[in-house]
C-alpha cells in the first residue's frame, strides 16, 4: 500500500507539472546554493590548508621587532643545543637596492647561515647551496628565487653570473626550486646571502626572524615553550617577539573555515525553509481541490492515516524530488565553475546528503499542516463540494 | 441487518436549527431490497447518509449487524463504511486521474489485501460488469453508464454485504438506466442486502419493499399495497 501511495503521489505531481517545478524551484534553489557554496569553498580551504601544511608541521617561526631587542646570529644558535630543538635558521633582514647593469629591482634579501635550507626545506634547482665556508671566508656569493634570475639574467644561466647588493657585487653560485605560494619564509623573489658577508658589507646583524625544526613532532610545544623563556630571557620584553607555529594557523583556519560553513548552513536553512513554505502553501490550494477526492476516499472506507500519509507523502517527495533537483544542478554548476575558474572543486556529498535529508524534514514539517487538514475532513462535506 | 430507531437529525441553518429527520424507524433484513421514495429535500439523502455511515444521527439508535453504531469514532465508521457498506452514487464518484483499474483497486488499498488478490478481485469484478475491454480507460473516456458500472465494480471488489444506491440512475438515459438496474437486481438475487434511493416511482417499484419519505418523517407501506 505504501507503494502504492508513493506512485499517486509521483503521478499527481507529473499531472501537475508546472505548479510542482515552481513549488519545488524554492528548494532547488536553496539546495544549489548550499551545494555550490559549500563545495567551492571546501576546495578553496584546502588549498590553503595544504599550503600551510607544507611548511612542516615541526616548524616554528619566530619574529622579532624593535631596535632594543638586538640579538645576534651567534645567541640564537645557542638554542639549536635544546634536545627538543634540533636546528636553527637565524635570519638577517637586508634592505638594499639589487641592481644588474642598469635594472634594478626590490627584492628581499636575506643573510642566512646554512642550516636555512634543511630548516626551511628548500631546495637548489642549479649551482650550490650557501655552505659553513662561505659563512667562515665571509664570501660574496648570493643564491637567488627563480623570479629574480628571470627577472635580472632572462634566458642566460644566472649560475656564474653577478648582480650587486647595495655598494658590493655578488656572485650567484645557485638559483632555489620554484616555491609554490607559502604563507612563511622563502620566495621566488628572495635572495639568500651569508649572514657573516651581510653583517661585514652592509652592517646589519642583528636577526630579524628565526625558524625552528623541533626534533619531532612530540617536541614541538616543549620547543616553543623553551623559544619563549630564551627570548625572553635575551629580550626582557615580552612585546619584542612573537613565536608561531603552523597549527596554531592551522586553528585560525580552522575558525574561520566553520564560521564560513555556519553561515552557509544558516543561508541554506533559511532558503529551504522559505522553499518549505511555498510547498504548504501549494498542499493547502491542493487539498481543497481534492476535497471530493478525500471525501470518495473516505466513503469507500479509507481513515485518516490513511489520507494524512497520502499528503505528506506528496509533499516529502515534492522537497524531496527538489533536492535532488537542486543536487543534479550544482553538480552541472560545480563543472561550469571549474572551467570558467580552472578551479577543481568536487561537490561536497555531505553536504548534500545533509542538504536531502533536511529537504524530507522540511517535507513532513511543512506537509503535516495540510495533510493533517486533509485528513480532518468530514467524508459528507468533502463528498457535497464539487 | 439494519435497524433505525427514533432517529432525529437537523442542520444549523445560520443560528436555526432546521429539522430534516424526525422520529425515523427503519428496519432492512438481510438480503432485502428496500427503496426508499420521496421528493427533493424531504430528507432521504440524509437518511441514506446515516445509513451509510457517512454521517450520525442527533439522537436515536442506528444497529448495524447487531452492533450500535451511535458510539463509533471516525476511524471505526470509516473501517464499518470499508467493510460492509458499498456506495453507488448519482454522480459515480470516479476519480478522473485513475482508470477505470486503478479506481476498483482504490479501496482495496485500504483493507490490507495482497496485491495478487487485489489483481483477481479487480479482474473478476470488472468482468463481472461487462468492462473486462475497458479497463484502462479513464473515466472520461467512458460514457455514463460504462462509468457507473465500473463503480459498481468498484462496490463489488470490496465485497460489502450491503449496498447503498443514492440515484443510481439519475444521471443516466433510460437504456444505460436499465442496464444499471438489471446489474442491482442481479446483485440482490446473489445475496445482497440492497437500500435504493429515488424520487422516481417507477425505480422505486423494481424492489421488494417501498417506504416513503416526506418532510422528514418515514411511512412504511408493502409493495404493492
Amino acid at each position: 500500500m505504501t507503494r502504492k501511495i508513493l506512485e499517486l503521489s509521483i503521478k499527481s505531481i507529473w499531472n501537475n507539472k508546472l505548479r510542482s517545478i515552481l513549488t519545488m524551484l524554492g528548494i532547488i534553489i536553496g539546495v544549489m546554493a548550499v551545494v555550490i557554496l559549500v563545495s567551492i569553498t571546501q576546495g578553496a580551504t584546502e588549498g590553503i590548508t595544504s599550503s600551510i601544511s607544507d611548511m612542516g608541521s615541526d616548524r616554528i617561526k619566530a619574529t622579532l621587532s624593535g631596535s632594543d631587542a638586538a640579538l645576534s646570529v651567534e645567541t640564537i644558535e645557542q638554542l639549536a643545543d635544546y634536545s627538543m630543538i634540533d636546528s636553527v635558521a637565524p635570519v638577517v633582514s637586508i634592505s638594499k637596492t639589487v641592481k644588474k647593469g642598469t635594472t634594478t629591482g626590490s627584492y628581499a634579501v636575506y643573510g642566512i647561515t646554512p642550516d636555512y635550507f634543511t630548516v626551511q626545506d628548500v631546495e637548489i634547482q642549479r649551482g650550490r647551496r650557501i655552505v659553513d665556508s662561505d659563512i667562515e671566508w665571509t664570501t660574496s656569493v648570493c643564491v637567488i628565487g627563480t623570479d629574480v634570475a628571470t627577472d635580472l639574467f632572462g634566458t642566460w644561466d644566472a649560475v656564474g653570473g653577478t648582480i650587486t647588493i647595495g655598494e658590493r657585487i655578488y656572485k650567484v653560485v645557485g638559483v632555489l626550486e620554484e616555491q609554490g605560494s607559502s604563507l612563511a619564509g622563502v620566495s621566488n623573489s628572495s635572495i639568500l646571502i651569508p649572514y657573516s658577508t651581510a653583517a661585514r658589507m652592509t652592517g646589519e646583524s642583528s636577526v630579524s626572524a628565526f625558524y625552528i625544526k623541533a626534533s619531532s613532532d612530540e617536541t614541538v610545544d616543549t620547543a616553543i615553550n623553551v623559544t619563549e623563556a630564551f627570548l625572553l630571557q635575551a629580550t626582557r620584553d615580552e612585546e619584542a617577539f612573537s613565536v608561531s607555529h603552523e597549527s596554531s594557523v592551522l586553528e585560525t583556519m580552522d575558525e574561520v573555515d566553520n564560521t564560513m560553513s555556519l553561515l552557509l548552513a544558516g543561508i541554506a536553512a533559511i532558503s529551504l525553509i522559505v522553499g518549505g513554505i511555498g510547498i504548504m502553501n501549494i498542499m493547502l490550494v491542493s487539498v481543497t481541490e481534492r476535497t471530493r477526492e478525500i471525501g470518495i476516499r473516505k466513503a469507500v472506507g479509507a481513515r485518516r492515516r490513511h489520507i494524512m500519509f497520502q499528503f505528506l507523502c506528496e509533499a516529502c517527495v515534492l522537497s524531496v524530488l527538489g533536492g535532488l533537483i537542486g543536487l543534479g544542478l550544482s553538480f552541472a554548476g560545480i563543472q561550469i565553475y571549474n572551467l570558467i575558474a580552472g578551479a577543481s572543486a568536487a561537490v561536497d556529498w555531505t553536504a548534500g546528503g545533509a542538504a536531502i535529508a533536511f529537504c524530507a524534514v522540511i517535507g513532513i514539517a511543512f506537509g503535516g499542516y495540510p495533510a493533517a487538514k486533509a485528513s480532518r475532513l468530514q467524508p459528507i462535506d468533502a463528498l457535497h463540494s464539487l | 441487518m439494519i435497524r433505525l430507531k427514533h432517529i432525529y437529525k437537523s442542520y444549523m441553518l445560520g443560528d436555526e436549527a432546521v429539522p430534516v429527520l424526525q422520529d425515523i424507524n427503519l428496519h432492512v433484513k438481510p438480503k432485502e431490497f428496500v427503496s426508499i421514495l420521496g421528493p427533493s429535500g424531504s430528507g432521504k439523502s440524509t437518511l441514506m447518509n446515516i445509513i451509510g455511515c457517512l454521517d450520525v444521527a442527533d439522537e436515536g439508535d442506528y444497529i448495524l449487524d447487531g452492533e450500535s453504531v451511535d458510539t463509533c469514532t471516525e476511524d471505526d465508521l470509516a473501517y464499518i463504511r470499508g467493510e460492509k457498506i458499498g456506495f453507488i452514487f448519482q454522480q459515480f464518484n470516479l476519480l478522473p486521474d485513475l482508470t477505470a483499474y486503478e479506481n476498483v483497486e482504490m479501496p482495496l488499498l485500504y483493507h490490507n489485501i495482497l496485491p495478487s488478490e487485489r489483481h483477481v478481485r479487480v479482474m473478476k469484478t470488472l468482468a463481472q460488469v461487462g468492462l473486462s475491454e475497458r479497463i484502462h480507460h479513464k473515466p472520461a473516456q467512458l460514457s455514463g453508464g460504462q462509468q457507473q458500472r465500473v463503480a459498481i465494480a468498484r462496490v463489488l471488489a470490496a465485497e460489502p454485504s450491503i449496498i447503498l444506491a443514492d440515484e443510481p440512475t439519475g444521471n443516466l438515459d433510460s437504456a444505460s438506466g436499465r442496464e444499471i438496474m438489471d446489474i442491482i437486481k442481479g446483485l440482490w438475487r446473489d445475496g445482497h442486502t440492497i437500500v435504493l434511493i429515488t424520487h422516481d416511482i417507477r425505480v422505486a417499484d423494481e424492489a421488494q419493499r417501498k417506504v416513503y419519505v416526506r418532510d422528514g418523517r418515514l411511512t412504511e407501506r408493502e409493495a404493492g399495497a
